[in-house]
């Protein structure tokens, strides 16, 4: 069924009795062209991208426990491209346009909102780190605008700007960045992929991956062998595990980061704003809620959840840069599982086993990249080549050390990204 | 999360931070590049359970620790002293 306000109109005259499941429940096939091992974001986004793309239709996503359950589910909703690095900075560019379009892609509601967000800074030396950052954006394509203080003031009156210790300077403005419905963007691309033809089986752990003479044959699976010439491994968090099922070590580490809401509260905060001094930022859901968050707890952990303290810093950074929100009521706190790479940024290519491609590493940036990871690892799956837009994210670049992509020049450890 | 330091006892974890995978310990011999170092700045088994990890006692004693710690529940199993660990 294709959506639209007429749809909802009829469907509303005639006792909402024509709404259908979104997607099939399909048993799996004993074999597929392609098998994707995860149902996140990235993995449905590969599915989609895959059968739009490259009219390959005869794939499985492989889901341990429901669509979308993992980080998609758990993220704080940002879409941007502010990456400075080249591999990085076309990467999040072509995201960027991807989710631009992605609504009449999709015939899906992911209510992407390009509010805007602004980077703040504290220092002279961070204004020219940032003018930089701004001017390597417009050199990429996209949009930047360095605000000085009272440009800032007029957009975000509420911000504490005469604090003594980091008083803010002023704030890097990116007009197309925003927010996006993180739920929505998961059921869209399953949605878009499960039309296509693509079976989506939900309940399916993979417990083994088959490799005969270095070539993938298939996976083992909670429900029983199946069979794939090609298979992807797109797990995040537990990037780790699956990989060591093919005898690799990744240089990833998981590590739990923290996720804040309030209560839902009238609209107060239009932008995401980010603290230039404190690792903390914020934006306002459409249901009213405050959702903020800050820094890793920095500890390996798949607790999905953390302590105590780095709520604490989060909060207290939070109400350094705006202390009305002090105010507000925490309603929940949570935390998500993420795949820290070595040098912070993410990895989509070919392994050394012939018919297994791997994608990971997203640190805790991987929802503003979903469509064009999704969009660069079906193109790696279906052509055996990477994708312009992502030629540097090799596996191979941590054996060498040549073109590590350290977006925040932190070092090779993997909690300082 | 408490962690226990055997010079001062039972201690809230905003006395210590986290210095990474126990594996630091293990600094390779070479001065130049290999697959060794590699191995040490890089790559991780990154079990899901029981792990040795380094944490360092910034707030209290000063004590480099190797805490043995469950990271799927946060369970702390015991500390000894790095410089025990490494005699």
């Amino acid at each position: 069924m294709r959506y639209s306000g007429l749809q909802v109109l009829w469907q509303g005259l005639t006792g909402n009795k024509g709404w259908a499941p979104v997607w099939r429940e399909p048993e799996p096939k004993p074999e597929y062209d392609i098998i994707i091992i995860g149902g996140g974001g990235h993995g449905l986004a590969t599915a989609y991208y895959l059968a739009r793309e490259h009219g390959l239709t005869n794939v499985a996503v492989l889901e341990k426990g429901y669509l979308g359950g993992g980080n998609v589910g758990r993220n704080t909703t940002i879409v941007r491209a502010n990456y400075v690095l080249p591999g990085n900075s076309e990467f999040y560019s072509h995201s960027m346009k991807l989710w631009e379009g992605l609504e009449a892609d999709l015939n899906y509601n992911i209510m992407h909102s390009q509010r805007g967000i602004v980077n703040l800074f504290h220092s002279d030396g961070q204004r020219d780190a940032y003018a930089r950052r701004g001017n390597a954006m417009i050199n990429q394509g996209d949009d930047a605008i360095l605000l000085d203080r009272e440009g800032c003031r007029k957009m975000l009156p509420y911000l504490d700007y005469e604090q003594t210790r980091f008083p803010i300077y002023g704030g890097l403005y990116h007009p197309r960045g925003g927010t996006a419905r993180h739920d929505a963007v998961t059921w869209g691309f399953a949605r878009g992929a499960d039309q296509r033809g693509v079976d989506l089986i939900q309940n399916c752990e993979v417990t083994g991956i088959d490799i005969e003479n270095g070539v993938v044959r298939g996976v083992q699976t909670s429900r029983g062998a199946i069979r794939a010439k090609k298979v992807g491994i797109v797990v995040a968090g537990r990037s780790s595990q699956v990989a060591a099922m093919a005898g690799m070590r990744l240089p990833v580490e998981s590590h739990v980061l923290q996720a804040f809401v309030t209560e839902g509260l009238k609209p107060v905060i239009d932008t995401v704003v980010t603290y230039g001094m404190g690792h903390f930022y914020i934006s306002q859901s459409d249901k009213g809620g405050l959702v903020f968050g800050g820094d890793l707890d920095g500890y390996s952990s798949y607790a999905a959840r953390g302590n105590l303290s780095m709520a604490e810093h989060v909060i207290e950074a939070g109400m350094t840069l705006m202390p009305m929100i002090g105010k507000a009521r925490m309603l929940r706190s949570w935390g998500g599982i993420v795949d820290m790479s070595a040098d912070g940024s993410p990895i989509i290519d070919k392994t050394h086993i012939d018919g297994l491609y791997f994608n990971g590493g997203w640190c805790y940036g991987g929802f503003k990249a979903t469509p064009a990871s999704g969009h660069c690892f079906a193109h790696l799956m279906a052509t055996d080549r990477p994708h312009n837009a992502a030629t540097r994210h090799r596996l191979d670049r941590f054996t060498t050390g040549r073109r590590l992509l350290d977006e925040e020049a932190a070092g090779s450890q993997h909690n300082l990204h | 999360m408490h962690i226990n330091c055997p010079h001062c006892g039972d201690r809230d974890q905003r006395e210590f931070s986290i210095r990474g995978h126990g594996t630091g310990l293990s600094r390779p011999k070479g001065e130049t590049w290999s697959d060794d170092w590699n191995d040490f700045l890089h790559i991780r088994d990154n079990l899901a359970g029981r792990i040795q990890e380094l944490w360092h006692h910034g707030g209290g004693c000063g004590a480099w620790l190797v805490v043995d710690r469950s990271n799927v529940t946060h369970e702390i199993f015991g500390t000894r002293l790095v410089s025990e660990v490494r005699s």
